[in-house]
């Protein structure tokens, strides 16, 4: 069997202002293949299939499809060359039906809606998909909304399709029923491009691997031939043993308990279902759990940013003993109680901080409410900004410099430096080095390290197990908002972790009824 | 061959967002678009005046300021008075926009402030002593106002109701309550006479002078409310992002409805000004409009209460001035009133090549090559 | 009685009912434009400007006056002068991402300021008494009615006794309604509102149809400029005459929640309303003024009641008032 290359990218060069997204990237697919397209965060990874798709175009470099040159300065003529994209956060128009989201930008041929839904129930078919043409977009699932765009993309008979992180969303079922529809399109003769960083899938679903690494294309192979080593090797250099610090917890005390608290979001869809546990004075809880089951709204509830349909939240204040509910407090309660609750939430620029601010002014964002003034004191929020700037190298023209300017890794520390610097006992983080480079990620584990000597107790929230598993004492894990799994992070595998992940659903409410 | 149909089909140029542009040359694009502004103001009178451009800015002046330098200081008060009120409109609205809450109602706010004070200086302006009845004044007045922009503000908070669309309304229920009013009040006339109780005093011969110095005392409060103050501070963190509004643990709701009772008892305070410190009457025609281009001193401005005073120096000047040109081409006053919005559309246009740059792929190519 | 008060209330009804068709055509794609008021005036005033022109051109006789060219000249020089509105407002709103609010208001500003001040130049040409000028010969080409209207009584005078402009602005509405449910050109329009990212991404040229939607919604906005003048006020033209019909259309369109056709029914409603004051026994002159609040009223109803129910089909374009900048995403 030959194969012909339907897409070829040759030293495409990729620059955004000073920073270069992608370098040099050479990359080929193949018709009636599927080809993964792996890389960490940040990779540039979905920059590379923006250039394709048309929403940017190269600095440098060519892009053939079929053997010619094509230039694609608009999505609509990547169209012309067939080519369809499924993005991350997919583009439908939440008020338009599916089937008006399907047909929406095709100008050729009559505008007839009826016709349309024939078309696409034939695609459906086809290929095992299973969508109502005349279902509103806002009332339908993720994992629907995902359907409608595969099918946008086909009902323009598009042959190479690129998706971007397709999984990220989805539950273990509806990736698995995701896989088979992509096979059974490669077995069509279509070319699939896959952008993804979970090896598992890259190995189960595709035929080749290319790996981007910093933007820069490190190389591909063919996944019959390769490892789950190899693979990550090429993904972040030399195999690196991360060789975290970790201390055993010392004269570790109840600190914080949650107990069987439920969330639901305005949607009514159940965020935290039931959850239990206790984090200890000086302990690093990690929490680990595919994106979207329930961490955030975990973390939020603690911090009183989340309404609890039912359950409780008690401190155990370390000066006093006392056990107080944290129940229904907003931020600033918790504050007024004496809680010593610091939190390093997702969302840096969106959440933690305000990014057109500069770093003075958001040193007060916690603090700037004490006392009785009707005005602001910003001289300690001065001297503190100088010295987390000095203490953690931030890079920063100045301390009056806005943090939106500033670079991924500077934010987060100015963002950590801010939230370690009023002395917590319980201190939260989610995913605090994603999109840092290594330096900047050991600093805060170090931070972290640090923090947990002094007693505090610590809830972590990552991605990597990796670090989960060097970094903390215990993880937690949770899965579609209910806790799967609780071990000791000194004897677990991250198999373990990763079979407590996808834990289908149904498994807990068998055992609860039985 | 490949390359050359290659390089015909790219785009010549794209524009590329920048926030990094340093603030001097910012200005410096800003006021070359002021000066751009006056030379075309100056060559569009010079057409219709057929004078030389020279003379058409003298025209100009002594429209603005009369025979100052002969010592008549009667236009120079006027001029200020004006600057004055569209000031205070503009001061009144920048709490709210810069909270992102688009009130566009500063017209009605400060006709029912206006209002209030009509009512007080008509009911009780016999009855009550001097000084209480200017409490009285600028209490109802400032309370009237707040009320008219609480109302959207409460609507915006619960439901999240747009405010833009709401504000603008509530001018338009505003101008007839003052219609229905003025009819009462005039016996069917539609004109109040001048109600001598409860007017601002005449410091020195000037009856412009309490108007001007409140406003300048706004001014300065405003700014230090703003900058220093922490209510202006959570004003800033709402207007940046409710979700770290929230995770500090401001409370949205009331940081919305509090300053848009700032706000809007602000322009009640524009519309006491302009019926207790000029008119002694009211029609609905007051704030003739000011209420609008007050939103656009505020955004021209950047939000600082400092530079809203140049802007609208500018603006006022273009008004009074551009009017006497048309007066001395025998032309309708409204000419000013298209210039204004000439220069503010200018203005606004020229905010693009601050926040953006054009970046042209050929050029680079050359370079390369 | 009643029947004159319907017409009264249609005669009303037009002026709004052409801005706010306009203006809903804009808001579909996204734009705000608070320009209308000022886009309504210059249509107003260009049309004015063209019949003055042409009833100059053929001295001043109705008999040398062809009544097509009579109504076709203001119409074009009406479309002609709030297109070029539509255009400044494009250009600044959309190619220079300037603030949709404040670019609007300044076009009010320019507009009104156009308007008046063309106005009075035309008045100082004519070196009319009044503060006024007459056109009324254009006006009586456009007030003509259907020749059996008065022959049917009262359902004639209802139904055909109106002018063709009333007509028009009726068909303008359905035929939006149409294009904006029924056509691929609707339904890209729609999709360039709400989710303009979503829009580009399907190939349809976001820039394109905001420019050509601002330019269609002014042109018919201008229209209801010139109805007013020729129709409701019978060819005379004076300065600020045209009040706040402009932001009636605005407050009418969140009314009509968007839709051309609701809006028909919805500007008739206010025509009454604006008008019920005449017709009602024994209402002064003062409950007049606070009746002519009552369109404002129900618009702010008609906001918050949307606003609470939060019905996704009720609400604004999710877009509107947002410039797109694609590589903003």
């Amino acid at each position: 069997m030959t194969k012909q290359p339907a897409i070829e990218l040759k030293n495409i060069t990729k620059r955004f202002g000073k920073v270069v997204a992608n370098k040099n990237v050479n990359l080929t697919a193949y018709r009636g293949e599927i080809l993964s397209v792996l890389g960490e965060n940040g990779s540039g990874k979905t920059t590379l299939m923006n250039m394709i798709s048309g929403i940017y175009f190269p600095d440098e470099g060519h892009i053939f499809i079929d053997g010619k040159e094509a230039v694609i300065t608009s999505p609509k003529e990547a169209f012309g060359y067939k080519i369809g994209m499924i993005h991350q956060h997919f583009k439908l128009v939440d008020v338009f039906s599916a089937a008006e989201n399907i047909v929406l930008g095709i100008e050729n041929g009559k505008y007839n809606l009826k016709d349309s839904a024939k078309e696409i129930k034939k695609i459906s078919e086809q290929y095992g998909f299973d969508v109502d043409p005349k279902k509103k977009i806002y009332t339908m699932s993720v994992s629907e909304k995902q359907t409608v765009e595969i099918i946008k993309v086909l009902y323009r008979g598009a042959d190479i399709l690129i998706l971007d992180e397709p999984t990220a969303v989805l539950t273990p079922q509806e990736t698995e029923k995701l896989f088979a529809i992509l096979r059974r399109m490669r077995d069509d003769g279509k070319c699939i491009i896959i952008i993804t960083h979970k090896l598992h899938e890259v190995l189960s679903l595709s035929d080749r691997v290319s790996v981007l690494r910093k933007g820069e294309y490190i190389g591909t192979v063919n996944t019959s031939e390769t490892s789950e080593s190899e693979l990550t090797e090429m993904m972040v250099g030399k195999k690196i043993d991360l060789n975290i610090q970790r201390d055993e917890p010392k004269n570790t005390e109840e600190r914080l308990t949650v107990n069987s608290i439920t969330c639901v979001d305005k949607t009514g869809t159940v965020m935290l279902d039931n959850v239990s546990f206790s984090v200890k004075s000086g302990e690093i809880l990690g929490i680990a759990g595919i994106a979207g089951s329930g961490q955030r709204e975990l973390l939020e509830s603690i911090a009183g940013l989340q309404r609890l349909e039912y359950g409780d939240i008690f401190y155990f204040d370390p000066k006093t003993g006392k056990k107080e509910s944290l129940r229904d407090k907003n931020p600033l309660q918790i504050r007024q109680m004496g809680v010593r609750l610091s939190f390093v939430p997702e969302d840096r620029l969106g959440m933690g901080l305000v990014g057109n601010m500069d770093i003075v002014d958001n040193m007060m964002l916690r603090s700037y409410s004490k006392g009785h003034s009707l005005f602001l004191k910003r001289n300690k929020p001065k001297s503190l900004a100088m010295k987390i700037i000095n203490d953690l190298e931030v890079v920063t023209p100045s301390a009056s410099t806005p943090v939106r300017r500033l670079s991924g890794g500077n934010v987060q520390k100015v963002l950590v430096g801010r939230e370690i610097s009023s002395s917590p006992t319980v201190l939260m983080v989610a995913y605090p080095v994603r999109g840092l480079d290594i330096n900047s990620s050991y600093m805060i584990y170090n931070l972290l390290n640090q923090q947990k000597a002094q007693g505090v107790a610590i809830i972590f929230v990552g991605e990597d197990l990796d670090v989960l598993v060097e970094l903390c004492d215990r993880i937690m894990v949770i899965g579609s908002g209910r806790v799967t799994g609780v071990v000791d992070a000194r004897t677990t595998t991250k198999e373990e972790i990763g079979l407590l992940m996808t834990k289908p659903k149904d498994d807990g409410k068998e055992n609860g009824n039985g | 061959m490949a390359k050359k149909t290659d390089s015909k089909k790219e785009p010549l140029f794209h524009v590329v967002k920048r926030d990094d542009m340093p603030a001097g040359k910012a200005w410096l694009i800003r006021i070359a678009a002021i000066v751009f502004s006056f030379l075309l103001v100056g060559l569009l009178s010079m057409a219709i005046t057929e004078k030389s451009f020279g003379e058409t800015y003298e025209i100009m002046f002594s429209g603005v300021f009369g025979r100052l330098f002969e010592g008549k200081t009667t236009m120079l008060w006027k001029y200020l008075q004006e600057i004055a009120i569209l000031l205070c409109l503009a001061l009144a609205l920048t709490p709210a926009f810069k909270m992102k809450f688009w009130n566009c109602g500063a017209e009605g706010q400060a006709l029912v402030g206006g209002l209030a004070s009509i009512f007080c200086m008509i009911q009780f302006g016999s009855s009550l002593s001097y000084p209480v009845l200017m409490v009285v004044i600028v209490v109802t007045s400032i309370l009237a106002g707040a009320i008219w922009g609480i109302i959207p503000a409460v609507f915006k908070a619960l439901f999240n109701t747009n405010e833009t669309l709401f504000t603008l309304m509530m001018n338009y229920i505003a101008t007839q309550i003052i219609a229905y009013y003025v009819y009462i009040e005039g016996g069917g006339s539609n004109v109040i006479n001048p109600v001598a109780y409860g007017n601002f005093p005449t410091v020195g011969n000037n009856d412009y002078f309490v108007n001007i110095v409140t406003v300048a005392g706004i001014t300065v409060l405003m700014y230090a409310y703003l900058r220093f103050s922490k209510q202006g501070y959570e004003i800033s963190v709402v207007g940046e992002s409710q979700n770290t509004a929230r995770y500090v643990g401001i409370n949205v709701k009331k940081v919305i409805i509090r300053t848009m009772a700032i706000s809007g008892g602000l322009c009640g305070v524009a519309g006491m000004l302009l019926v207790a410190g000029k008119d002694h009457s009211i029609n609905t025609n007051l704030v003739g409009g000011d209420g609008f281009t007050a939103i656009l001193m505020s955004w021209l401005g950047q939000f600082n209460p400092f530079i809203m005073v140049v802007m609208t120096a500018i603006v006022i000047f273009l008004r009074l001035g551009v009017a006497k040109v048309a007066d001395t081409a025998l032309l309708n006053h409204s000419f000013s009133e298209i210039i204004v919005g000439i220069v503010i559309l200018i203005l606004v246009g020229c905010e693009f090549f601050i926040h953006y740059s054009i970046k042209f792929r050929q050029s680079k190519k050359e370079v390369k090559a | 009685m009643i029947v004159q008060f319907i017409c009264r209330a249609i005669l009303l009804a037009v002026p709004m009912l052409y801005g706010t068709t306009g203006e809903i055509v804009t808001e579909k794609s996204g734009h705000l434009n608070l320009g209308i008021p000022g886009v309504m005036y210059v249509g107003a005033i260009s049309g004015v400007v063209g019949s003055f022109l042409y009833e100059n051109a053929c001295g001043n006789d109705i008999a040398n006056m062809n009544g097509f060219l009579a109504v076709i000249i203001p119409l074009l020089c009406s479309i002609a002068g709030s297109v070029i509105m539509g255009l400044i407002y494009s250009f600044l709103t959309v190619t220079l991402h300037a603030n949709q609010n404040v670019t609007g208001l300044a076009l009010t500003t320019l507009g009104i300021g156009l308007g008046n001040f063309l106005g009075a130049s035309l008045i100082n040409i004519t070196k009319s008494e009044l503060p006024s000028i007459a056109l009324t010969k254009t006006s009586s080409f456009f007030t003509v009615k259907l020749p059996f209207a008065d022959d049917l009584g009262w359902f004639g005078e209802l139904l055909f006794s109106h002018d063709f402009m009333t007509y028009l602005a009726i068909i303008i509405a359905l035929a939006v309604t149409f294009v904006l449910n029924r056509t691929r050109v609707g339904l890209n329009l729609r999709s360039v509102g709400e989710s303009p990212a979503t829009a580009d991404a399907a190939g349809i040229n976001v820039i394109k149809y905001r420019y050509v939607a601002t330019c269609i919604g002014s042109a018919i906005a201008g229209l209801g400029g010139i109805q007013y003048v020729m129709s409701y006020a019978s060819g005379v033209w004076s300065n600020n005459a045209f009040g706040d019909r402009g932001w009636m259309a605005i407050a009418l369109v969140i009314f009509a929640l968007w839709k051309p056709s609701a809006a028909i029914a919805g500007a008739f409603l206010f025509g009454a309303l604006c008008n019920a004051n005449n017709y009602i026994q024994g209402l002064g002159t003062e409950t007049q003024e606070l009746f002519k609040m009552l369109p404002y009223v129900a618009t702010i109803v008609v906001l918050i009641i949307t606003s609470v129910r939060k019905k996704r089909e009720h609400q604004p374009p999710a877009s509107l008032g947002i410039n797109y900048f694609r590589e903003e995403r």
